[in-house]
């Protein structure tokens, strides 16, 4: 019963694995020519210019999504889980939609978006705090962009998480605190936080998992490349270059290593500081 | 102010947050559509639709179907559209099959080297998909798989993840008593699995189902890395090349967008319940 899973699963997943390692440690001139090179891939990437400026890229992006976006997605849950709403099924849904688009194709949305002169964006802002219709978002101001379009695309989906997690909240406990002179803001630090501490975590965790891979969205933005100055350069799209565009696929390999290696760290970190915080509790 | 004013004050400041980000979240959509109905010259004129002397003040006259022709006859958007469908529907059957099979394996049948299969398992739902890019670009290429739909449909229909999901689902609504009922009456392994432990495993059947197929219809890098010729390209390759060569032609890439992101908005509409279960399922669990 397990067996068809696992001959997929040792082709496609753990023989790739394998070869990632003796990748890393080659120079390659497409798939099929290759030399042994030992340590020196990661060597060149410690003082590689451009996977420098990707990991500032991608490092500022991750910070930007996850501190504007969470508590977005928390307070908009916090709003709907309150039973004196009106609609509420509407609002979720409205909220949550734009998960649904994709990011090959918000990234076609937004690029038209953000246009000077053209865009929705500009031309909103204009009309509304009377913003300049040039205002060059995609030719300057990349990573706002950036975080705005999946602001857009993502509040939902974490919002969603939030509520789930919303109802592991004793509305005894709540009753309790409001009677004892407790008010909102002690409310949801003493008796919100700490139930939907787990599933909070594990949001922070998926969102910068997710926003460290950020791919789709500048390449598409950014007309299949890093943009001017490369300031829209990522990680995974440097890897992407420098694995399909120039064929060093051992190259690709180690800067997806560095990657895998920063991200499994942070899963190690987050699973060791929530289960440290059960045992406390 | 007494304490009835004021929370009719707050519940009103409430509404009004949810209708301002409520509207500010359709925005984009909303846009989306007036593009793809839009001239060039419209596109900057107005920020939705061209305002005129039509009904509610709307030069209705000046929305037209350029945009759609255009991608019709000059793009492979029709062939988009089919690879998508088939590449969907096909990765999302085979995953929820094989997932659901191992899933179950592993948690409730005994078998040598069950603890150290469920370990891999636990392992792999953290490898960030990227490492695996350049080595699976060239095991297809050894394997002779690039260029073909197998090259895309074989690796995805494999993932660890719906192991892992399925391996909770079967744990906590699998009863062994009824798996030894079903063996005591002289049951085939699989037969129990499709006819005892499959419709109890229903919900997440139906939530892994579509999370796979909205994955694989939005995927973009996969079939960039593994497909070649422009015939086979799915939607997002298709749509996403529009921007190359159609720099300018707004209306048709807003229509290309419109007509990719459409059929998975309206099937998900209909689904919401099943997906939003299931998408939370990993994280109330695990």
């Amino acid at each position: 019963m397990l067996a068809p899973w696992l001959l997929l699963f040792a082709v496609f997943t753990m023989w790739p694995l394998a070869m990632a390692g003796k990748l890393a440690g080659s120079q390659t001139f497409g798939p099929g020519a290759s030399t042994g090179v030992g340590f020196a891939n990661f060597r060149d990437l410690a003082e590689d210019p451009l996977f420098l400026l990707a990991c500032k890229n991608t490092v500022l992006y991750t910070l930007g999504s996850v501190f504007i976006q969470l508590p977005l997605a928390l307070g908009l849950a916090l709003l709907l889980n309150r039973p004196d709403i009106r609609a509420r099924a509407w609002f979720r849904l409205i909220i949550f939609s734009p998960a649904l688009v994709g990011a090959a194709f918000s990234s076609m949305m937004f690029a038209v978006i953000l246009e000077k002169r053209t865009g929705l964006m500009n031309l909103l802002l204009n009309r509304l705090v009377g913003l300049d219709v040039n205002f060059p978002w995609l030719e300057r101001h990349i990573l706002p962009a950036l975080i705005i379009a999946s602001l857009w695309q993502w509040t939902g989906f974490n919002m969603v998480y939030f509520l789930a997690a919303l109802q592991n909240v004793r509305q005894d406990l709540l009753e309790a605190a409001r009677l004892d002179g407790a008010g909102p803001i002690r409310r949801f630090w003493l008796v919100i936080m700490p139930a939907i501490r787990p599933v909070a975590g594990f949001v922070v965790l998926l969102s910068i998992i997710g926003s460290m891979q950020l791919f789709e969205l500048p390449y598409i933005m950014l007309s299949s490349s890093g943009g001017p100055e490369n300031r829209g350069l990522t990680i995974v799209m440097y890897l992407f270059q420098m694995g399909f565009e120039s064929g060093n696929l051992g190259y690709a390999s180690a800067i997806g290593w560095v990657l895998a290696v920063v991200l499994i760290g942070l899963a190690v970190v987050q699973r060791k500081v929530s289960g440290d915080s059960e045992a406390g509790a | 102010m007494n304490q009835r004013t004021s929370q009719l004050v707050s519940r009103l400041l409430m509404h009004g947050i949810l209708i301002v980000m409520a509207i500010a979240f359709l925005l984009p959509f909303a846009w989306l559509v007036a593009t793809s109905f839009k001239t060039n010259e419209d596109v900057g004129g107005s920020v939705l639709l061209p305002m005129g002397d039509g009904l509610f003040g709307v030069a209705w006259d000046r929305l037209n179907l350029d945009g759609y022709r255009k991608l019709f006859n000059e793009s492979p958007i029709v062939s988009g559209l089919l690879a998508s469908t088939f590449l969907a529907s096909v990765t999302a059957v085979s995953a929820t099959l094989l997932s659901s099979m191992a899933g179950y394996a592993l948690a409730k049948l005994n078998f040598k080297g069950r603890s150290l299969a469920t370990n891999l398992v636990l392992g792999a739902v953290i490898i960030p998909g990227p490492l695996l890019l350049a080595p699976g670009f060239v095991i297809l290429h050894q394997m002779g798989l690039l260029d073909s739909y197998w090259g895309l449909v074989l690796p995805a229909a494999a993932p660890a993840f719906g192991v892992f999901l399925f391996r909770q689902a079967a744990m906590s609504s699998v009863p062994d008593t009824l798996i030894e009922a079903a063996r005591i009456d002289g049951c085939g392994e699989f037969r129990i699995f499709l006819t005892v432990a499959l419709p109890l495993l229903r919900p997440m059947v139906g939530a892994f189902m579509l999370i796979t197929f909205l994955g694989v219809w939005t995927n973009y890098i996969g079939p960039q890395v593994v497909l070649q010729s422009p015939g086979k390209f799915p939607l997002a390759v298709v749509v996403a090349q529009l921007r190359g060569t159609y720099y300018q032609e707004y209306a048709m890439m807003m229509a290309g967008t419109l007509v990719s992101v459409l059929p998975v908005l309206v099937l998900f509409l209909l689904l919401q319940r099943e997906f939003i279960s299931g998408l939370t399922s990993g994280a109330v669990k695990g």
